[in-house]
């Protein structure tokens, strides 16, 4: 009895994708230890372990490739790619500009910009939360604990 | 006798104003968390670490254990009153706690859950100050085969318990290891995996995977579908159960503490597991089994004390072998690391203060939470409208100002946002994030027991299977994975999850 070989973008992209990502994380990571010394046994280099979870993620991530080809498996599900950009986007964001523009400008952005990934999102309510949180890490972020953040930043002279 | 005086110590340790205190923060945060959906007690934790730098590693680990096992109380009010489980431990709550909400019974089950949460922390504590020494006690017997047979046995048992593809959670484990080594091996001063990054040199940072994969990938997860929540907060009248109830109430508790208590100790979901398994269980024992889902205090009773027992239990593993049963407990390992405290079991011995202190704080922690809990059921019920796309800005903001606290670097933010990606990727995937962050936290110590234990056997990596424990340990580990993989089995745990 000849077994269909599935589509496994279509039909298990799950174990499909993640098998590519293991594939390649556990490859890279037995490839890059080459060069850190294996040592022995007995006296084990810096390459020992890594090499052997390289290569046993690699194997992982075979089997899941081909378990991809052979079984169905549920579909992803919805992907919030909106959520995902806005969220990491004002992330990055801040980290850029938090020391060069200060709190005052880097949160409110943060707070607007990933509030904007809602579907409920409105400018009212968002932008009297960010001058709230602003003022509200101001004081206990700053002033209380102390983390060296400038409220306004390098870009101004501060 | 000894348990009396190592009680003394703890209640000694505790009874400072500071420590009563941070013990008060830490159930009032806790139960707040668990109040507010989309917030759970890993994020909460990871977001805290930094400040707990500043604190004592007492007070530090006192507020943190508030957190958790206060989390426990908090999502089971949301559970009863809005049919939303603030917590992931009170999903089971919402079946038959709603129904008792809607039939005017709410105060009840709200203090049945108090009730049954506050004897279950009781015992659990009890059962921490008997079992962890004789435990401790033990483990400083075992030499580095046996500690990393253990890790293995932790590991493996984590994969078993995690939900998703056990393939893929078998990765994530590895993955995690392989996180975990990045920086420099202590051994030969190699840069692994850096990449000529500077800020690489010490490693990743665990708070920085954890904010990423448990903080910024759970917010995503939240805004795919932003359903509506309905609440029924009727005027919460009587809190008092009747003598019918608290007759009902007995049993589930003693048979929830017990189940709660045992798989605590679990590598795996710590309280989670617990409560879906009390649950199930009273319902097939109790007499009004009918009644469940429509309103049966048993309902509530059982699971509630189950994941109050499972949260405080599952600091066995951690407090005597070092070994996270969770995420929350690979957290705080990671504090205990940051605060200059080797975990494992010689803990009890070292810092014999820091040990009896948490477990004590426990039971106190637990007497804070029912006197707080019951009275301010009102601003609770209040805190459980906070809209959540009001709510997640915030927790952005805390995840990027602590994250950058630790270590003064942008570089933190930007390695946070990718975690998050990688999370919230690795989610849509069936990859548990979990085994992964047990796995990083392990993975350095893994490879040290590794190291030592070929040292002394001069190279044979047959030692792991001659010295008879860390043998029984790899096949106990063995035996769990080819069990859980056997088709019937994964029937079973694939029905347990989807419950």
């Amino acid at each position: 009895m000849r077994r269909r070989l599935l589509n496994p973008i279509t039909h298990n992209a799950k174990d499909f994708w993640t098998g590519v990502i293991y594939i390649v994380i556990g490859s890279g990571a037995w490839i890059i230890s080459r060069d850190y010394g294996m040592g022995s046994a007995v006296k084990m280099g810096p390459a020992y372990f890594p090499t052997i979870l390289g290569i046993l993620l690699t194997g992982i991530g075979i089997i899941s490739v081909i378990r991809s080809f052979l079984k169905p498996g549920s579909p992803i599900g919805t992907f919030a790619w909106k959520g995902l950009v806005l969220i990491v986007v004002s992330t990055l964001l801040f980290g850029v500009i938090v020391r060069g523009a200060g709190l005052i400008i880097a949160l409110p952005l943060l707070v607007i910009i990933s509030a904007f990934a809602s579907a409920r999102f409105s400018w009212k309510t968002s932008l009297v939360e960010a001058a709230g949180i602003t003022v509200f890490c101001i004081l206990v972020f700053l002033k209380g604990l102390g983390v060296p953040l400038p409220i306004l930043g390098s870009w101004f002279g501060y | 006798m000894e348990l009396l005086a190592n009680l003394g110590l703890g209640f000694s340790t505790c009874l400072t104003p500071l420590n009563l205190f941070y013990c008060l923060v830490g159930v009032f945060l806790g139960t707040l968390i668990g109040v507010l959906p989309g917030l759970g007690p890993t994020a909460t934790i990871a977001m805290l670490l930094p400040i707990t730098f500043t604190l004592s590693p007492v007070t530090a680990l006192i507020m943190l254990a508030g957190i958790y096992y206060g989390s426990q109380y908090g999502g089971s009010t949301t559970s009863i009153l809005v049919n939303v489980p603030g917590e992931a431990a009170s999903v089971v709550t919402t079946l038959d706690g709603y129904q008792m909400a809607r039939q005017g019974r709410a105060g009840v089950a709200l203090t049945t859950a108090a009730v049954g949460s506050f004897f279950a922390g009781t015992v659990a504590t009890v059962i921490l100050a008997l079992f962890a020494p004789p435990l401790a006690a033990v483990a400083l017997k075992f030499g580095p085969a046996e500690f990393f047979s253990l890790m293995v046995l932790g590991l493996l048992a984590s994969i078993v318990l995690a939900r998703g593809s056990l393939l893929h959670a078998m990765g994530m484990v590895f993955l995690g290891l392989l996180l975990g080594l990045v920086g420099t091996d202590v051994n030969s001063g190699t840069q692994r995996f850096t990449f000529g990054i500077i800020q690489l040199a010490d490693g990743i940072g665990f708070v920085v995977v954890a904010m990423g994969m448990f903080g910024l990938a759970e917010i995503t997860r939240n805004l795919e579908n932003e359903g509506e929540r309905s609440t029924v907060v009727k005027k919460i009248a009587n809190l008092m159960p009747t003598r019918e109830d608290w007759k009902r109430m007995v049993a589930p508790i003693l048979r929830g503490t017990a189940i709660g208590s045992a798989v605590g100790i679990l590598p795996g979901s710590g309280s989670i597991l617990g409560s879906f398994g009390a649950y199930a269980i009273e319902k097939k024992v109790s007499k009004n089994s009918k009644e469940f889902g429509k309103g049966a205090i048993e309902g509530v009773a059982a699971p509630e004390s189950a994941n109050n027992a499972g949260a405080q239990t599952s600091f066995i593993p951690m407090l005597t072998l070092g070994i996270p049963s969770n995420p929350v407990m690979a957290l705080m390992i990671g504090a205990m690391i940051i605060q200059g405290i080797q975990p494992g079991p010689s803990v009890i011995t070292d810092q014999p203060k820091l040990f009896w202190g948490i477990i004590v704080s426990m039971w106190i922690g637990n007497l804070f939470l029912i006197i707080l809990n019951l009275p301010m059921i009102g601003m609770w019920v209040r805190i459980v409208s906070v809209p959540y796309q009001m709510l997640y800005p915030a927790i952005l903001v805390f995840c990027g100002i602590g994250v950058f606290s630790l270590n003064n670097t942008e570089f933190d933010i930007y390695a946070m946002a990718l975690f998050g990606v990688l999370g919230y990727i690795f989610v849509k995937l069936d990859c548990e994030p979990a085994p992964m962050l047990l796995a990083y936290i392990l993975g350095p110590m893994m490879e040290e027991y590794m190291r030592r234990a070929l040292l002394l056997s001069r190279g044979d990596p047959m030692v792991f299977i001659k010295r008879p424990i860390s043998a029984a340990l790899l096949a106990f580990a063995a035996v769990a994975i080819i069990a859980a993989s056997l088709p019937a089995m994964y029937k079973k745990r694939e029905e347990a999850f989807r419950e």
